[in-house]
């Protein structure tokens, strides 16, 4: 392959996201910061029951977090017991127990992991009713949290920091739907269907049948990437020519999945008042993310592996219209945003590609991560940055004028323990409980050998990370990873916000120090280095040795 | 106020809230999409149908095989690549194998003996989407080194010209969009209506 393609087409994207990140970062800002609403806020408001012009204590942001999100998982749960006697639901009956907590969690956290085929198992109405009313507050949820962080650097002394109703009102109504109308648009422009026509069956050239399957499908992929949620509307995702037809459509989808993630830090520089601070952590995040975009496409073309040895090219999972390159870059920017869509099959990756994809979640999706998640993941990493910097100087800590004290690090390093935890621990569940084992390797892995750990590890990793990629010969339809993924899920995305938004009640109530002479400046390519190199040695130091256990082993075979 | 109503309160709002938004944009958003896409972009949003004398044969970005009841491959129609599917596009589906997985080897030798054979071609010289499955199992397109490689097999199963043949793949050979963007295609679809009124 020729490298200028590569570079053309990174180029393409780095030149949209410089366009686009100002004015909507600018955008984002001022959205949570007027006081004013718009008439339709106001009568949904009073449709509610919200106050708009009262301020919430972090306490009270987060039980209007934890309310939202519990009377979501038992929504979507309740749409899929139901489906039997749903509109529109195709002849599919209820969705079992099991798999319908799993679904729940699953979009409700913002993962999208998907233990179903949705081809063969959800109507139009539980895709569109349940799960992409999911794909819009579950995003919205994610960037109300980062906002209240954001504000817990920008504000002084003061108990509150907003409230969660307003944000995720404003998230949803001024940023994500008319954003998701337009993508609708274009995408179907570029052949993504919008109907409820149903199967259709024609007859071929040849006098057999085919299907031509229908579906709302534009609607929900627009809302999918561009809230980082990613679960498919067909089970093979946007590798399915309905959702991701062309080359083009691939890269606008891509561009999607950045476009707020790349645009928040803006919007934190212009909240906290100063936007060097935001652009110190976008170059963090523009570096590791063309660091391992370079990695895992030097690993596709190089093809090592005896399967893509022997066919000539690792090209397996692979659609003809993307090739490697349109597929490594949708696989970087979906693994690293916590969207988790795929439009080639990871599963099928060489060993050392495949790893890459793992190693962009296991880095906690900052780079720049999901939307909301990633800014609030970054800035808990960057705590700890300024926190080992101040060590190594011999100060007390401050980042934005905030002293980072005991149970500011305390918070920040809960954070930072809290997946990994998850990860190891469900990934060693499943091999220590000697019935779970046995299920596991007899019903649920698919590719044998090292691959299948791997498949296991991949699972766990994706669900605490709140990605929803996998690799997907993994049957995950069974009581544990529906029960154990289901909680990973729930706790992956909750503990993470509760500490965040103990973390911004702290730092709202503080005051602000003054600049000195002995002040780490937070804005300088120095603290950039820092910061990528603390969060590439903390997910080293956090997750060599599973690595080595399972895609690094079989890469270095 | 919710700091100040106890606790049920939130979810209460919660509740209430759940219920305009699944309104808002569980059926109001895909409506209104689902109302501008069918006025402004039927045949996109319809699924982009190919006819053949008024009537349906397929969508131009669903693939589909060219193989009798059996599903052997017929050797008078350009065939598209493997598919973990089967192209049942009522159940979408990649193959999954790992790049060790023994299976996935013998399916590629497996391919490549039967590709031989059925094109008299050599086995070192069939391009690799020939030999592997695509992600979603639908993949409508092949690569214009696969096309060019089944042109010989066609026009002697037809008995037409290879330059005829050769010179439809040719014009359905489509470039990478925008000139760097993904792989250059041939649609087999497209390709093999042509090749049917070229027959006709």
């Amino acid at each position: 392959m020729e490298a200028w393609l590569l570079v053309a087409q990174l180029a393409t994207l780095v030149l949209v996201l410089a366009v686009i990140h100002r004015p909507l970062g600018d955008y984002i800002a001022w959205t949570f910061t007027r006081a004013k609403d718009l008439r339709v806020e106001r009568g949904l408001y009073r449709l509610v029951g919200v106050d708009s012009d009262s301020e919430q204590s972090w306490g009270a942001y987060l039980r209007g977090v934890l309310a939202f999100s519990l009377i979501g998982v038992l929504f979507v749960y309740a749409l899929q017991r139901l489906q039997a006697v749903l509109p529109y639901s195709l002849g599919f009956p209820a969705v079992p127990e099991g798999l319908s907590f799993n679904t729940a969690a699953s979009f409700v956290t913002n993962t999208n992991w998907q233990s179903y085929s949705p081809d063969v198992t959800l109507g139009y109405t539980v895709q569109i009713a349940g799960l992409a009313v999911q794909n819009f507050v579950s995003a919205g949820v994610g960037l109300a949290v980062a906002i209240a962080l954001v504000r817990g650097f920008a504000r002084r002394n003061t108990g509150t920091l907003g409230n969660f109703w307003v944000d995720l009102t404003r998230a949803v109504l001024r940023i994500l739907l008319p954003l998701a109308v337009v993508s609708a648009i274009v995408l179907i422009a570029g052949g993504v269907i919008q109907n409820f026509s149903g199967f259709t069956e024609v007859t071929t050239l040849t006098g057999g049948t085919a299907t031509v399957p229908g579906g709302p499908v534009a609607s929900q992929e627009a809302i999918k990437m561009l809230g980082n949620n990613g679960g498919g509307f067909f089970n093979t995702n946007s590798a399915h020519p309905f959702e991701n037809p062309t080359p083009w459509t691939s890269m606008f989808e891509v561009v999607l999945m950045l476009a707020i993630p790349f645009a928040l830090p803006r919007t934190f520089g212009k909240m906290v008042g100063d936007t060097r601070q935001g652009y110190a952590v976008l170059a963090a995040m523009g570096v590791l993310f063309v660091a391992s975009l370079a990695a895992l496409t030097a690993f596709e073309i190089g093809g090592a592996g005896t399967g893509p040895q022997l066919a000539g090219g690792a090209m397996e999972g692979k659609e003809q219209r993307f090739g490697i390159a349109a597929s490594t870059l949708f696989a970087t920017t979906s693994t690293i945003t916590s969207t988790g869509a795929v439009n080639s099959m990871h599963d099928s990756f060489t060993s050392l590609g495949g790893m890459m994809t793992l190693f962009n979640m296991m880095l906690g999706e900052i780079a720049p991560g999901g939307i909301g998640a990633g800014l609030y993941g970054i800035l808990m990493i960057a705590v700890i940055t300024v926190f080992i910097a101040g060590l190594l100087v011999g100060r007390t800590p401050e980042y934005l004028g905030k002293k980072l004290g005991p149970r500011e690090i305390k918070l920040a390093s809960l954070y930072i323990l809290a997946t990994p935890t998850l990860v190891l621990v469900g990934t060693a569940l499943s091999f220590a409980i000697p019935p779970v084992r046995a299920d596991v390797e007899s019903t649920s892995i698919w590719n044998p050998g090292l691959h299948g750990f791997t498949e296991v590890l991949y699972a766990f990793t994706s669900a605490a990370n709140n990605n929803g990629s996998a690799f997907a010969g993994l049957t995950a339809n069974t009581p544990w990873f529906n029960t154990a993924l289901g909680l990973a899920m729930l706790l992956g995305r909750f503990v993470p916000i509760v500490l965040v938004l103990a973390l911004a009640g702290s730092l709202a109530a503080q005051g602000k120090v003054p600049v000195t002479a002995g002040t780490l400046p937070t804005h300088r390519p120095q603290f950039v280095g820092l910061l990528v190199g603390v969060i590439v040695i903390v997910v080293a130091l956090t997750y060599f040795p599973v690595l080595a256990l399972g895609p690094l082993a079989e890469g270095l075979q | 106020m919710a700091t100040t109503r106890g606790f049920a309160r939130p979810y209460w709002v919660a509740l209430r809230y759940m219920l305009v938004a699944t309104v808002v944009l569980g059926i109001a958003y895909p409506v209104a999409v689902l109302g501008i896409g069918q006025l402004a972009l039927p045949a996109q949003a319809n699924g982009s149908i190919v006819t053949v004398d008024g009537e349906p044969v397929g969508s131009s970005l669903i693939g589909q095989s060219f193989t009798d009841a059996d599903g052997a491959a017929l050797p008078e129609w350009f065939q598209s690549r493997p598919s973990a599917a089967g192209y049942d596009a009522s159940a979408s589906v990649a193959s999954n194998y790992g790049p060790e997985n023994p299976s996935f080897l013998e399916e590629i030798e497996a391919r490549r003996d039967a590709i031989a054979a059925s094109d008299g071609v050599d086995a070192g010289d069939i391009p690799v989407d020939a030999l592997t499955t695509s992600g979603s199992g639908l993949d409508p397109h092949i690569s214009p080194e696969y096309a060019n490689e089944q042109v010989a097999r066609i026009a002697d199963a037809r008995g037409v010209p290879e330059a005829e043949v050769q010179s439809l793949v040719d014009q359905f050979t489509q470039g990478r969009d925008l000139g760097y963007l993904g792989e250059p295609t041939v649609n087999v679809l497209q390709l093999n209506v042509a090749l049917s009124e070229l027959a006709g």
